[in-house]
């Protein structure tokens, strides 16, 4: 049972100081979690805290691969549009 | 040309907007002595200070702690000079090595401000991990942050400490209704917190944060985003509130949103306010409080005199080629201070030195009110005395004949506190309001708002020319140092009269001088010509 951090991290470092087990590292492209250390935050607090304050959408998945905070959850925004904004290449996103 | 993604800024440090930044202040001569002195050398509270001297943020603040609606984080933009924005975010030893290079080769570096790109109490180790070592190695330097406010409580014992003593906090709301259509969530009590409930948090946060900051003597400027539709009605009540609880100064910032900086209001169709409803509302809070007119929302890593951004030049690779003598550095900063007060003082003295009897005699020669009521075009005279025209307000009889109206005068200056920039060279225009009450500084006009691209940056493919137009709306004239005889034209079609003739000379007395001349020429008598589609 591990939390994983993927490409689309920022590297803000908000989760850092956060989790209960030091399983975050502070890795260059992106942050990553360490698998063996991670327990979900089971037993410290209710609900995994990188994936509390992680302002990006999509960034944290569970084992299973599915997005902690899918798109529109933190936004707000419909999520076709912030699945679009996620993906990123800002001139596709620009709709005049 | 490319479009990138970018984020306003968020939260607090952002702040919303305004990096923390602030101005302005018509009304500081309100303020107690003791407040005066200590905004007198802050670039981004004093509004004559920011000609002078020069402000930096340190970005060692990545993390955050809220969701602001007006934010993205996620994207950098070299061509973005916004709130929250930031090109290279800073280790602690970094920054500390950074500010050190920056006052060594500015000499008007007096503030370091740490704003964001995240908030710098949800980064709190860092960012008092600087303050401690500036504190050590540039000890002439004036500590700030600039928070939501939402972890403020918790540190505001660690921040008086540090000798912090301007701190500016974004609070765009008291109702948490509105808050709740600004903020999707917060980070609280481990958990993510979202809507009514985590606005109602934020807020009691903010105002708990503002009074135990005012309780131990440390300055609180309140930012604020105005958003039409959202918070604009409810800004004028945040003023009052704010004021009452003792913040001393409270700047409005419109919003910043485009589709491309991908934030949910730029995404969604949130506008902007205009200039026009941005300066209503200032002027309706300036009625019971300090505003600060001219805060340029500068981005969490911005370098120098508000206004220009020389960040690059402080690159970490070009920092570290550096040889610095500190205490040199130190010398001059201390040095460059003394010419600026010196030069003050002198200023201050001779606007004092006019006779009573000279100032009484050129309000009757301004203003000679003919039997038949009407307004006759007034003398000017070119040796008139400042002081002279806000007399005149002050001493004309009651039931005043129609006087000339006030009128827009904008300004093109690269610093200095003088007009001395090329009309095409202007990012920025300086907008002035002058009546016969005198002269009142407005507020800053962007060209193209946070974008040193080309020409035409954007889609639309709009010109420097139409947008500068556009921002010069309801000016009547533009003063600069020079200017080319297409824009001219262009200006004079527009209905606004380009003068490069008080070219090198102090801001505030240009403006007044030519104010006088339009109130001679008869113009002022005539209403104000209605505002044209540039």
């Amino acid at each position: 049972m591990a939390l994983e951090i993927i490409d689309s991290c920022t590297s803000c470092q908000a989760c850092l100081p956060l989790c209960p087990n030091k399983a975050i590292v502070a890795a260059a492209p992106h942050f990553l979690i360490v698998a063996d250390l991670c327990n979900e935050c089971a037993g410290d607090y209710d609900d995994p805290q990188c994936a509390s304050i992680c302002p990006v959408e999509g960034a944290i998945l569970d084992e299973l691969g599915r997005e902690l905070n899918p798109p529109g959850s933190l936004t707000g925004l419909p999520p076709a549009l912030a699945a679009l904004v996620a993906a990123a290449s800002p001139s596709e996103v620009v709709g005049k | 040309m490319d479009h990138h993604l970018t984020g306003q800024s968020g939260s607090g440090s952002c702040s919303g907007s305004g990096g923390g930044c602030g101005s302005g202040a018509p009304g500081l001569d309100a303020l107690g002595e003791d407040v005066r002195r200590k905004v007198a050398e802050h670039p981004c509270y004093s509004e004559g200070a920011h000609h002078h001297f020069a402000r930096m943020h340190a970005a060692v603040a990545p993390a955050c702690n809220i969701q602001c609606n007006y934010c993205n984080r996620k994207f950098d933009c070299s061509n973005e000079s916004r709130p929250g924005v930031v090109s290279e975010v800073l280790t602690p030893d970094q920054a500390v090595l950074k500010t050190l290079a920056v006052a060594a080769a500015i000499p008007q570096m007096s503030v370091l401000g740490i704003a964001g790109p995240g908030d710098p109490l949800a980064n709190p180790e860092r960012t008092f991990a600087v303050f401690r070592e500036l504190a050590v190695k540039a000890p002439d330097l004036k500590l700030c942050v600039s928070t939501n406010g939402l972890a403020l409580p918790e540190h505001v014992e660690e921040l008086a400490r540090l000798k912090v003593d301007h701190v500016t906090i974004t609070i765009n709301c008291l109702d948490p209704d509105i808050g709740a259509k600004i903020y999707p969530w917060i980070f609280w009590n481990h958990r993510r917190v979202r809507g009514r409930e985590a606005a109602e948090i934020l807020i009691a946060q903010q105002q708990k944060g503002l009074e135990m900051l005012v309780e131990r003597g440390i300055l609180v400027k309140v930012n604020s985003v105005m958003i039409p539709g959202i918070n604009d009605q409810h800004l004028a009540e945040v003023s009052r509130h704010v004021r009452a609880k003792g913040a001393f100064l409270h700047n409005v910032m419109p919003l910043i949103a485009a589709p491309e900086h991908g934030t949910y209001f730029g995404l969604t169709g949130q506008r902007s306010p205009s200039p026009q409803e941005l300066q209503a509302l200032q002027d309706e809070c300036a009625g019971d409080m300090n505003m600060m007119r001219h805060c340029r929302q500068c981005r969490a890593d911005a370098v120098g005199l508000l206004g220009e951004d020389r960040s690059s030049e402080f690159s970490l690779a070009k920092i570290a080629g550096m040889e610095i003598d500190h205490e040199a550095a130190l010398a001059r900063r201390v040095a460059y201070r003394a010419k600026i007060e010196a030069e003050a003082a002198e200023k201050k003295a001779r606007a004092h030195a006019v006779p009573p009897a000279a100032k009484i005699k050129q309000v009757i020669a301004l203003h000679p009110r003919p039997a038949n009521g009407k307004e006759t075009a007034p003398a000017t005279s070119s040796d008139a005395p400042v002081t002279s025209i806000a007399l005149a307000a002050a001493t004309t009889p009651s039931a005043p004949p129609a006087q000339p109206r006030p009128a827009l005068i904008a300004v093109a200056t690269e610093g200095g506190g003088i007009i001395n920039q090329h009309f095409g060279h202007a990012r920025e225009f300086l907008v002035y309001e002058a009546s016969a009450a005198g002269v009142r500084f407005i507020g800053r006009r962007g060209v193209d708002l946070y974008c040193a691209g080309e020409d035409s940056c954007g889609d639309d493919g709009e010109s420097k020319l139409t947008k500068t137009l556009r921002a010069l709306a309801g000016c009547e004239v533009i003063l600069c140092s020079r200017i080319g005889i297409d824009p001219w034209r262009a200006l004079e079609e527009a209905g606004i009269t380009p003068n490069s003739e008080r070219a090198l000379e102090p801001i505030e007395e240009a403006v007044l001088a030519t104010w006088q001349e339009l109130a001679a020429s008869g113009r002022l008598n005539a209403p104000a010509p209605q505002l044209r589609r540039a």
